[in-house]
């Protein structure tokens, strides 16, 4: 539970940590790091069943371990276009807190890179201009290799899922 | 798995505990010399007194003694039981309810005001003469100084009362208790080793009691085991209560007495006891186990681990079945079907085990309904119909609330006051109908009064001036009362007592629709109104009809399906100026659930049509494959999915895959709106 509650809290979370786990993953070319303690599980992709009327960012549902779960697609959240899948696509399900209660939620991407730790020293928050994301959307940015890992902020994404699907311009 | 911490157990039966306390003190009501039911309630209060000390729930035994006090003087005939005592400990009765939720809490001067009023009730003497007594039940009573009697009690409690769970060390202090002490051991009859049961009782007492307490007291100390019990008591002279081991106490049981009492006979060796050797005795304390083990308390979470363990089994199963159809294995078809034939009864026995009687949900109401009584300066009757008819638990905790709230509506906005009933050539007592009954697969719900009915024009004026209808908006009769489900609508006048507590109707509308049930109004003005909620037997598993519509499967829960038909190619065609078929002469708008869906796939040939039904309204859903019959685990959807209003859940195939369950009532309301709309069109 804590670890729900911590979900998509970097901010906090370097507050009392120096460096924190994660899991990379990638989305249309770019790498993003979700906290290793809310990853439940890494699968293969399974089929899907779409849910008529829903927000486009959660269009379906899976079926996880016998639980009915929702299909989050990052790429709408952040004005990405959709894409098919590939042999190196993954659903990862992590666990966040959404309205007090902890919710099991797949994502959906394009390849599962590694666990990996970064350390607060090489974050910075989200940059005001040149970023076509909706900075809200993002906790901050890790500087690795000359490349930018890009922490999403999930409590943002998931609960303003209202006009996450109409992503910015 | 969480397990049972002490104290939430002792909650749950201080709870049980304090419910029947005021079942019995609502009866007394009516009947206020009814020595048994002051007999119940001492034994409540007493119980909750006694194991409310026990786990440490001091001030609650403290309060709860005055009670008990009160109620041993009225059972021993001191006072007279008066409505202003029975009213009293009721108000009581909710303060030691707030003692068990929250011992540490301050609850002000609350426990004082009330002792007062109990006080007033019997007279002034019972609170002010035993203040400081905390937690010590038994110990201290409050009788005033009387001469020291000298009791000798022999007692022999019945061979199984072990077995019971009644500990006669128990019953031994508590005699202690009540004065100086003396007591004795018969061990005359333990039997040999090899004839020897270590779970029976073989020991009698022979006890000699100094105490200025009197007899009731000594009662009251064998109050729960008197009924099976041999006793004698009798009051002797000083001499000879100083002198009390008889000549003939063997030297063993002498020093076992005096020292402690203990089950001498326990650490005898059990295993050498050969069976045989006890054969009639085994009897009685089987037969009267099996009578006490008739209920057992479960966790409602250990309750939900199963069923979900059993939703598991059920959709691996059908996976099974689906295989071995699939196959020419004869063997493994014969296992396939015979465990679908056990998987479909424990299911059927899951579901049994969820099912409670509405009986514990109604008999809540008696107090609310008295309560508002007096509140009100109404007279109102309780009627409660089809008490055991079962709900699924949840259902029912779910339920209390809303009914509290239309219970108090019907009392509130309803009944009319005596003078107006009579003037109205009505009778003086206003009558509150609370009713369930079984009707398929749901169970029906209702809450009838006899008093003015709803005021449709005052409904129409308040919801045109709060702008949720344009002034003269024709609308239906019963879309009119629906209105009343709309948020923040309230017809009272006045805001009184009873209104505006925070549920409104749009809640308790909320609360039925989550439970995927209806509810359905019928007013006759100046006659009453019945409110009627219609509510699934159970929230985990359902039949329902596999349909698919373009790729994707639905199920539509089979208690709503009325029939299928094919959709003619005419029909087909024809729809696209009018949207409904005729069946047997009556219209049936349909919706085309591929449109519905978005599916953008092109239509089969020959589409059904699903007729569903929820109560009076009926709506055709065109789907493009009637699959089968499923029996569906209903999992619920992630708050993520809140808005989709056309699903009601979700369920898992024998493949695996996720089929959605379809909302039958929102479907229905759709398809109205969209005939409404045709209509407007013209």
């Amino acid at each position: 539970m804590s670890a729900a509650a911590t979900a998509g809290r970097f901010d906090n979370h370097w507050n009392y940590a120096e460096e924190v786990e994660v899991l990379t993953f990638d989305l249309n070319g770019e790498t993003f790091a979700l906290e290793a303690v809310i990853v439940q599980e890494i699968l293969d992709l399974l089929p899907e069943t779409a849910v008529p009327g829903s927000q486009p960012f959660v269009a379906s549902v899976i079926n996880f371990r016998g639980k009915v779960i929702p299909l989050a697609d990052l790429r709408l959240a952040f004005g990405m276009e959709a894409a098919e899948a590939t042999i190196d696509s993954r659903f990862i399900v992590i666990e966040i807190d959404l309205q007090g209660e902890p919710t099991l939620v797949g994502l959906r991407t394009d390849k599962v890179n590694e666990v990996t730790t970064l350390a607060q020293t090489a974050s910075e928050a989200p940059p005001s201009v040149g970023m076509r994301w909706r900075a809200d959307y993002i906790n901050c940015l890790v500087k690795r290799g000359g490349e930018f890992i890009i922490l999403p902020n999930l409590q943002a994404i998931f609960s303003s899922r209202h006009d996450a699907a109409g992503a910015v311009n | 798995m969480s397990t049972l911490d002490p104290v939430a157990v002792f909650r749950m039966e201080a709870a049980e505990c304090l419910e029947a306390i005021e079942a019995g003190l609502l009866d007394l009501t009516h009947d206020l010399d009814n020595k048994d039911l002051v007999d119940a309630v001492f034994r409540g209060l007493h119980t909750l007194k006694g194991s409310g000390a026990m786990f440490g729930f001091e001030a609650l035994a403290a309060f709860t003694h005055h009670c008990e006090t009160a109620f041993d003087r009225v059972r021993k005939g001191e006072v007279a039981a008066t409505s202003e005592l029975v009213a009293a400990v009721l108000s009581a009765q909710d303060h030691m309810r707030a003692l068990v939720d929250q011992p540490d809490a301050d609850h002000g001067d609350n426990g004082n005001t009330l002792l007062a009023q109990l006080q007033a009730a019997v007279g002034g003497k019972t609170a002010a003469a035993a203040p400081a007594v905390l937690g010590v039940p038994a110990a201290v009573r409050e009788s005033p100084a009387k001469k020291k009697n000298n009791w000798r009690i022999r007692f022999s409690l019945p061979a199984n009362s072990m077995a019971n769970g009644t500990n006669p060390l128990g019953l031994l202090d508590e005699l202690r208790d009540l004065g100086e002490c003396t007591v004795r051991a018969d061990t005359s009859a333990i039997p040999p080793l090899d004839e020897f049961t270590p779970t029976e009782l073989y020991i009698f007492w022979d006890v000699t009691l100094i105490s200025e307490q009197d007899r009731s007291a000594i009662d009251d100390v064998f109050i729960f085991v008197l009924d099976d019990m041999e006793i004698s008591v009798e009051e002797i002279d000083g001499a000879a209560g100083a002198i009390p081991a008889p000549a003939e106490a063997k030297p063993l049981s002498a020093t076992a007495a005096t020292a402690s009492p203990a089950p001498v006979p326990a650490p005898a060796v059990p295993e050498f006891r050969p069976v045989e050797a006890v054969p009639a005795k085994r009897e009685a304390p089987a037969a009267s186990q099996a009578k006490a083990a008739e209920n057992v308390r479960v966790p409602a979470e250990r309750l939900d681990e199963l069923m979900d363990r059993v939703g598991e089994l059920v959709i691996a199963q059908s996976r099974l079945s689906q295989l071995a159809s699939a196959s020419a294995d004869i063997a493994l078809r014969s296992v396939s079907e015979e465990i679908e034939r056990l998987s479909g009864e424990l299911r059927d026995t899951m579901m049994v085990l969820r099912m409670v009687p509405v009986a514990t949900l109604f008999s809540r109401f008696r107090r609310l309904v008295h309560d508002l009584a007096r509140e009100t300066g109404k007279v109102i009757e309780l009627v409660t119909e089809g008490e055991t008819t079962e709900v699924d638990k949840t259902v029912i905790e779910r339920l209390a609330d809303p009914l509290v709230h239309l219970v108090r509506n019907s009392i509130d906005h309803g009944l009319e006051a005596p003078a107006e009933r009579l003037a109205a050539g009505k009778s003086e007592a206003g009558t509150v109908t609370l009713s369930a009954r079984q009707a398929g697969g749901e169970v029906i719900i209702s809450i009838k009064d006899d008093g003015r009915g709803i005021d449709r024009e005052r409904v129409r004026a308040k919801a045109e001036s709060s702008g949720l209808i344009h002034p003269g908006q024709p609308l239906s009769d019963s879309e009119l009362l629906q209105l009343i489900f709309a948020p923040g609508f309230s017809t009272a006048a006045a805001i009184t007592n009873l209104s505006g507590r925070g549920v409104g109707m749009d809640v308790v509308k909320k609360t039925v629709e989550a439970l995927r049930g209806a509810i359905d109004i019928v007013s006759v003005p100046g006659q009453g109104s019945e409110v009627s909620l219609r509510i699934p037997l159970t929230l985990a598993i359902i039949d329902g009809l596999l349909v698919r519509v373009g790729s994707g499967r639905y199920v539509i829960p089979l208690s709503a399906v009325e029939e299928c038909l094919e959709l003619s190619l005419e029909e087909d065609l024809r729809s696209r100026g009018r949207s409904f078929i005729s069946l047997r002469d009556s219209l049936v708008p349909f919706l085309r659930l591929r449109d519905l869906f978005r599916t953008g796939t092109k239509p089969d040939v020959h589409q059904k049509v699903v007729v569903i039904s929820t109560g009076t309204e009926r709506v055709g859903l065109v789907v493009d494959q009637i699959i089968g019959d499923h029996q569906t685990v209903i999992k619920s959807m992630s708050k993520l999915h809140n808005d989709v209003a056309t699903f009601s859940g979700a369920t898992i195939l024998g493949d695996g895959s996720v089929a959605l369950i379809l909302d039958v009532g929102h479907l229905v309301a759709a398809g109205q709106q969209q005939e409404a709309q045709l209509r407007v069109a013209g």
